[in-house]
């Protein structure tokens, strides 16, 4: 993959507003990986959770808010609880989540829910899916 | 002893059987598990965004609702817990949040409320010693997986009162009740949780690595403290069947319960009202011994 790199991209308004609203200081990954190792949804994301952190520490923001990655992660928090930094990728996620939701609209159809779901799933499946798929 | 209680929208509904068993249970112990008066949905996940003090304000309303009972609130769910004690952390320790949310919710709370989880309540304040003398049916010779999930783990500054990495409270208390419990490296991995509203196929395969790993150390039964881990570690398995997948064949079905039902069979209460044949994985049939002289 060939970026284009440059100090407006790696500051862009974008990036800090990311800093901003997860709390996290974006530089403090170095990559080392413990995050995609131990990530227990990574078998169905199209880019690993370190490479999404990696993404947009280079400031491209855009490729991560296309990636289905930051749709899957469940918020487990398995991340940050090994993270040898202390950064907190499941707030990067849903900062992402919240830019994209808000650029892109929701991201789950409610309508698409089959009535026999509704009837099935604990409430707390739809609050918590509601929260991280719609705005 | 009386303590104030908090069931959360899916114990009053699709997990009548948790919140019932929990009650039953906990009665039996001495301990009176009494309901707020008024309460509402928790929001079901902690907002991650620092700027997002909208969705801290129905945990923060539970909270407030919760110190007027009393000085600490057990909550049965693992997924209220989180999502409980965490809001009640950044309104006691971040200023700026608490002053937003008290001035947006009209309100005055400081967060000097102790949030325990009921396992905790069950160790701390009742003890797995006492509970062990209680126990009428014992669980012998039954093989048991404790399935700890995300919520009382995760993050561990904030919400864990247990080894993160190894936790041993619910095996210690599975042991009290006299069964054996199993080693298996995926006690604490996440079930996928909500992505079942929109990925089922991914919840299934995250799901079904913990119970194959369960599987394959022995375990019979699986037991868990999160309803929504209930859900889709139980449904899973009913949903395999339609799945024709190769993957899947020849894995044997094993049941999904709740700590608070497994315990109250041990304690030898009745079990209508624990709501055991809503299961998919019919339990009955494994527990069917120490059932014993019940309908």
């Amino acid at each position: 993959m060939r970026i284009r790199l440059s100090a407006g991209t790696l500051h862009s308004d974008q990036v800090r507003r990311i800093e901003e609203i997860s709390g996290q200081n974006l530089l403090a990954c170095y990559q080392c990986g413990e995050c995609s190792a131990g990530c227990p949804v990574a078998f169905a994301m199209d880019l690993l959770p370190s490479q999404v952190i990696r993404l947009v520490q280079l400031g491209q923001v855009e490729e991560a808010l296309e990636s289905e990655t930051i749709w899957f992660c469940a918020a487990c928090q398995t991340c940050y609880a090994r993270c040898p930094k202390g950064v907190d990728l499941s707030r990067i996620m849903e900062a992402l989540r919240e830019i994209a939701l808000q650029e892109k609209g929701d991201h789950l159809d409610i309508e698409a829910i089959r009535p026999e779901e509704l009837a099935e799933f604990p409430q707390q499946a739809f609050i918590g899916g509601f929260r991280k798929y719609t705005s | 002893m009386k303590m104030p209680y908090y069931p959360g929208c899916t114990l009053n509904t699709k997990g009548k059987g948790f919140d019932y068993s929990a009650r039953a249970s906990a009665r039996e112990l001495g301990l009176e598990l009494v309901e707020l008066e008024q309460w509402n949905c928790c929001g079901a996940t902690f907002p991650l965004l620092v700027d997002n003090m909208l969705d801290l304000a129905g945990p923060a309303r539970v909270l407030i609702s919760a110190r007027q009972a009393g000085e600490r609130l057990a909550v049965a769910c693992s997924t209220c817990y989180n999502v409980l004690k965490r809001t009640n952390k950044v309104i006691r320790e971040n200023e700026d949040s608490r002053e937003k949310l008290n001035f947006f919710i009209e309100a005055d709370y400081s967060g000097d409320l102790e949030v325990l989880d009921l396992l905790q309540v069950l160790r701390d304040e009742i003890g797995f010693d006492k509970i062990k003398e209680a126990v009428k049916k014992p669980l012998s010779g039954l093989k048991v997986a404790a399935y700890y999930g995300c919520m009382v783990l995760r993050p561990p500054a904030e919400v864990a009162y247990d080894d993160p990495e190894h936790p041993h409270v619910l095996d210690d208390l599975i042991t009290a009740l006299g069964a054996d419990t199993v080693d298996y490296p995926h006690k604490g991995e996440c079930c996928g949780a909500y992505l079942a509203v929109k990925s089922a196929d991914v919840t299934a395969e995250m799901s079904f690595t913990i119970l194959a790993s369960a599987r394959r150390s022995g375990a019979e039964l699986v037991v868990t403290n999160c309803p929504l881990c209930q859900f889709n570690l139980d449904r899973m398995q009913e949903a395999r069947g339609r799945m024709q997948d190769s993957r899947y064949a020849g894995f044997q079905p094993i049941p999904v319960l709740y700590f608070t039902q497994l315990l109250g069979i041990a304690l030898g209460l009745d079990s209508e009202g624990f709501e055991l044949d809503k299961h998919y994985v019919d339990p009955r049939p494994l527990l069917a011994n120490y059932l014993d002289g019940q309908a």
